[in-house]
């Protein structure tokens, strides 16, 4: 592990939430549809998509390109440039609130304070004209009103908690001045710095090496147990999902295609583009065989295939898979006793799951 | 290391030069000392070398007919770098890449065109690497422009065609743009460009870390069978670890300019020596949940140096949890360990080479029970391993 543990005081504690019974989700995704509407036509990037992520829970969602799953997370957090996009609808239940019905500025006062988000490339995310610092500070100035002085203590505070080395030298930086994963280390301290409720981590480690991706989502995992976040992580990469989730939700097309506990997903998946996905993953046993690949392309989302939106690459699709759009099945063991948190949406996950 | 090249005889060079048949198992591409560094300049008027960016810093190893080479390494390693002064694209500061006993960095005009014509690269990003005003029949084409013995001008349409097939695209495409295709057919597309002038090495360059993980094992196949099909030597840029393993019949280790470990990919895999290769396998997440409580993973402290001033002695040595005065001092060799034996001897630049035992016998442990709870996923219905995955689950409507 990295070298020193020291957590700075901290003025105020973690938050709480009292008011919520403990039961609730902290966060609930309700059937949301988000249309972009483009010169070719509309493109149905997220059809339908129910999801919900408790305090201290991690939930990922895990899709490729074109999947709906940055989409959806966009959505939550209220960063959708709109025109093109439109949040056609459902609900998104935040803390008890259904987000959709606030105005902008109600919004504005829960992101970053309630609700945080990290992005994948923090090199394009941060200003290069502003120094770390003053980025930093600018959340407790904004959402706090602290002065500059205090923002610029506020923010040391921060840059140590993310354990960046020499934080009272360093807060005067630039981003370039950083290496990759300082820079998303600053990311994380900026979407901590209001010790929010819920973290979306939008592919926060693709653009990083192996062994900075380590650290850095240790760094998550720890600051997410201390501060009793929800976390949502949006990832395609298996390896990841199987070190932090607790739970799993697998996008294609713009619907969730199956949830799952981790453990449940990886050791017997319930859909065949999960299964796909898998045993494409090169396994020590098939060195120098063909690897498994899944056939044919993502589907476009303006012409996304009538039916299940698989069924054109799945192996096992029939008649019934081009007409009916699968609904999101509750999956039960064999003796019909459901399996909690498991669902998938394919008219054989019986015979998928017996694979 | 296999060094059978010299009984090649010292060919003129020339383009007959490289029809020598080179026997499978021997060493087609020898590489030894390259030094690749950029000078680090001050002031406008009166450039003053102030520095140089170490990319390459002294790399050794040779690439043998009909094998795969992956090389690894974190972004700042300098493994572009080796690729690009492979292709001659930069020439080298110091060292020598022979080619079937030829120096290339010494070649000039026709002989450097007839190996360049050997040796061909595959980019990372097919979106940037193709000319979007330029049909795909012009892209894939080009190369016979610059080499037109390959094909006659009226044969070429057709020889794009073929090749189109050969890497699974359909023949008709011929006249579309790049921008009607996928990140996957696209990489097709460069794959074909690359192997238009029927080259006998082909570097790749990250070839699949732009593409969707569902595409990325189409692509891997696709570079397999052609490997088989065309006798192909593969030299394979990627950090992800375990693709390279599945495609590499070798593997080497780069850091900050330095290879620290080369060795097939059984001794690299299962015996890493060199303390980085053991962090850098350590640090790949598995793709499998149960592993997580048993895995034991070395997490390094802080980044790579800049290679514009490197540490001295043992590059590694400011992250290593093994360091000691000796590597500050003393650049380790890349030779093998004599006190090391079995699948352990093999390349390793570590004063204090050793196999990390308790994590290996870990790592063994974690592959066989993944392997066998999918068996199990596979015959025995729905059991699943039992594990909650914890947090408890919320009900899906």
């Amino acid at each position: 592990m990295s070298s020193s543990t020291s957590t700075s005081s901290r003025s105020t504690e973690p938050r709480r939430d009292t008011t919520d019974s403990k039961d609730a989700p902290l966060l609930e995704v309700r059937g949301l549809h988000v249309e972009f509407h483009t010169r070719e036509g509309v493109a149905k990037a997220v059809n339908g998509v129910d999801y919900s992520v408790r305090a201290g829970e991690t939930l990922a969602i895990l899709g490729e390109s074109g999947s709906g799953k940055s989409v959806s997370a966009q959505a939550v957090m209220g960063i959708l440039d709109s025109p093109p996009a439109k949040i056609t609808g459902g609900e998104i239940v935040f803390k008890g609130r259904d987000l959709l019905t606030l105005g902008s500025e109600e919004r504005r006062k829960i992101r970053g304070a309630q609700m945080a988000m990290v992005f994948q490339d923090a090199l394009s995310s941060l200003n290069p004209v502003h120094t770390v610092g003053m980025q930093l500070g600018e959340m407790y100035r904004v959402h706090k009103g602290l002065n500059r002085k205090d923002a610029k203590a506020k923010a040391i505070e921060m840059m140590d908690r993310v354990r960046i080395p020499a934080a009272a030298q360093r807060v005067g930086d630039y981003p370039h001045q950083f290496s990759g994963g300082m820079r998303q280390r600053i990311m994380i301290a900026m979407a901590l710095a209001l010790e929010p409720d819920l973290i979306i981590a939008d592919e926060p480690t693709t653009a990083l090496d192996v062994t900075v991706q380590a650290q850095v989502m240790d760094l998550l995992a720890e600051l997410q147990a201390e501060y009793h976040m929800g976390l949502i992580l949006i990832t395609h990469d298996l390896g990841v999902v199987a070190d932090v989730a607790d739970k799993i939700a697998v996008m294609y097309a713009g619907r969730i295609v199956e949830t799952a506990p981790v453990h449940e997903l990886y050791a017997n998946p319930a859909h065949p583009y999960t299964r796909g996905l898998l045993d494409s993953i090169p396994r020590l046993d098939q060195k120098g065989q063909e690897l498994y690949a899944i056939k044919g392309l993502p589907p476009n989302l303006l012409r996304i295939p009538p039916g299940c939106a698989f069924n054109p690459r799945c192996p096992r699709a029939q008649d019934i898979c081009r007409t009916t759009v699968p609904p999101l099945f509750e999956v039960t063991d064999d003796e019909g006793v459901p399996a909690p948190g498991r669902a998938s949406a394919c008219h054989f996950w019986k015979e998928t799951l017996h694979d | 290391m296999t060094d059978g090249a010299t009984a090649l005889s010292a060919a003129q060079p020339g383009e007959t030069a490289f029809k020598q048949p080179v026997q499978h198992g021997e060493a087609i591409l020898e590489v030894r000392d390259l030094v690749k560094h950029f000078p680090l300049t001050k002031g406008v008027v009166i450039k003053k070398t102030v520095g140089a960016v170490k990319a390459v810093d002294g790399v050794s190893f040779d690439l043998v007919k009909g094998e795969t080479l992956g090389i690894v390494g974190e972004s700042g390693c300098g493994k572009s770098t080796l690729a690009k002064v492979l292709m001659n694209l930069e020439p080298a500061t110091a060292g020598s890449v022979r080619y079937k006993g030829e120096e290339i960095s010494k070649l000039s005009g026709p002989a450097l065109k007839a190996v360049r014509r050997n040796i061909q690269m595959v980019f990372q990003d097919p979106y940037t690497s193709l000319n979007p005003r330029m049909t795909v029949g012009d892209i894939i084409g080009e190369p016979f422009q610059i080499h037109p013995e390959v094909a006659p001008k009226g044969d070429r349409r057709k020889a794009v065609q073929d090749l189109l097939d050969v890497v699974g695209l359909n023949p008709e495409y011929i006249n579309r743009y790049p921008h009607q295709f996928s990140g996957g057919q696209r990489q097709r597309i460069g794959i074909a460009r690359g192997l238009a002038l029927r080259p006998e090495i082909i570097i790749c360059d990250e070839p699949v870390s732009a593409l969707d993980v569902s595409v990325q094992a189409q692509v891997i196949n696709l570079l397999d069978q052609l490997q088989k099909e065309f006798n192909l030597s593969y030299m394979f840029i990627a950090h992800d670890l375990s693709i390279v393993r599945h495609i590499s019949d070798r593997v080497g280790v780069m850091y900050l300019g330095k290879m620290v470990e080369i060795g097939t990919d059984l001794e690299i895999y299962e015996h890493a020596t060199h303390p980085y290769t053991q962090a850098l396998l350590s640090a790949v997440p598995l793709p499998d949940p149960a592993a997580r409580e048993s895995r034991d993973r070395i997490v390094l402290v802080g980044d790579v140096p800049s290679p514009a001033n490197p540490p001295s002695g043992c590059r590694f040595r400011t992250r290593c949890w093994k360091a000691q005065d000796r590597c500050a001092t003393e650049v380790p060799l890349l030779a093998s360990p004599s006190w090391l034996g079995g699948l352990a001897r093999h390349d390793s630049a570590c004063h204090f080479a050793a196999e990390r035992e308790i994590e290996h016998s870990a790592a063994e442990r974690e592959i066989g029970h993944s392997a066998a709870e999918r068996e199990n996923g596979e015959n025995g219905g729905n059991g699943g391993n039992g594990g909650n995955g914890g947090g408890g689950a919320a009900p899906i409507e």
